[in-house]
């Protein structure tokens, strides 16, 4: 029974490297540097197309962590995680983007003489 | 053992698989701070949308060009950073049975994040001074809840932090403690990736406007 134990204290805690913390992090260090540049530096004319390409930056930084530092994948507790993962991705998107859609499309009709 | 799976599987070897399958599930804990994150993931995504929906309602006041000093950010960007990598350290001693490293790194994971409270509340002390608090506009109103919002978790998990370096002292690199640095660390990493949101989202794009 003691060596089942055993056995299962390696099981239950996923196993970190080094390497994978070190790709992560210089990743992150690129990925969080070059937005700040584009922004303070005004590399692009247009503001809307520096808003396109940090919130790009955002999305692979944050895989990026969720990969390397959380050590998301499709295997961990029989696949639970990633499904509760993406099941808040999906309530996530829905959230951010009705509200600002909805709440948009309120302002440009209640109030056509302001806007 | 008594379980009857488990003494009729002895016969053809498939012991160790029955009686494993007897368990509930291993990583039980991991997976229910998980969906705790999730949870809280959730609360996260109202705040960036309130704020996203008040991001312009200025009421006259200052703008976020107005107020958002980007070097200060980018200092507190890479004390986040910074302490996500310590924290990864502390993970790899602990896995390789060290506890004195394993209590370093923490150490120095929870001073970054401390530094990174300061900043901040150098920060929010700097806008009221400036006139600029929650009740100026409804875009700081917004601004306040959810960087205050991020804020909070971190001391917690300043807090938990030093809880746990006790509790390590005390006790050693016991499997329960183990557990309980492997929560953490989801924590700690989880902030992380909601300050990516923070940044990109209200200090950079709230810079540009």
């Amino acid at each position: 029974m003691s060596d089942h134990h055993d056995h299962e204290h390696h099981e239950e805690l996923p196993h970190a490297s080094f390497s994978g913390y070190m790709i992560g992090f210089l990743a992150s260090v690129f990925l969080t540097a070059i937005p700040f540049w584009l922004v303070m530096g005004n590399v692009f004319d247009s503001n809307s197309t520096t808003a396109m390409v940090i919130l790009g930056f955002a999305v692979v930084q944050i895989l990026v962590h969720m990969v390397y530092f959380l050590h998301m994948n499709f295997q961990s507790e029989g696949g639970w995680n990633m499904l509760s993962l993406l099941f808040t991705a999906v309530l996530l998107f829905i959230t951010l983007f009705g509200s600002l859609w909805v709440m948009y499309n309120m302002n440009v009709r209640m109030m056509p003489g302001m806007m | 053992m008594s379980h009857p799976t488990a003494t009729a599987a002895t016969k053809n070897g498939d012991l160790e698989f029955f009686v494993r399958g007897d368990h509930h599930a291993p990583n039980g804990t991991l997976l229910g701070f998980w969906l705790y994150l999730m949870s809280d993931c959730l609360i996260f995504a109202a705040l960036f949308a309130t704020y996203g929906v008040l991001s312009q309602s200025f009421a006259g006041g200052p703008t976020g060009a107005d107020l958002f000093d980007l070097p200060l950010v980018a200092i507190n960007t890479a004390f986040l950073l910074l302490s996500s990598i310590t924290y990864g350290f502390a993970l790899l001693q602990m896995q390789q049975n060290k506890l004195q490293g394993t209590l370093l790194w923490l150490a120095l994971t929870g001073l970054l994040g401390t530094a990174f409270l300061s900043v901040e509340l150098y920060e929010f002390y700097h806008l009221i001074h400036q006139g600029a608090g929650p009740q100026r506009s409804a875009f700081l109103t917004a601004f306040f809840a959810l960087v205050g919002t991020h804020g909070l978790h971190v001391t917690i998990g300043v807090i938990w932090l030093v809880t746990l370096l006790l509790q390590l002292s005390k006790h050693g690199l016991t499997l329960t403690n183990r557990r309980r640095v492997f929560c953490l660390s989801m924590f700690w990493h989880f902030l992380d990736v909601i300050w990516i949101g923070v940044f990109t989202f209200v200090y950079l794009m709230g810079s540009m406007s």
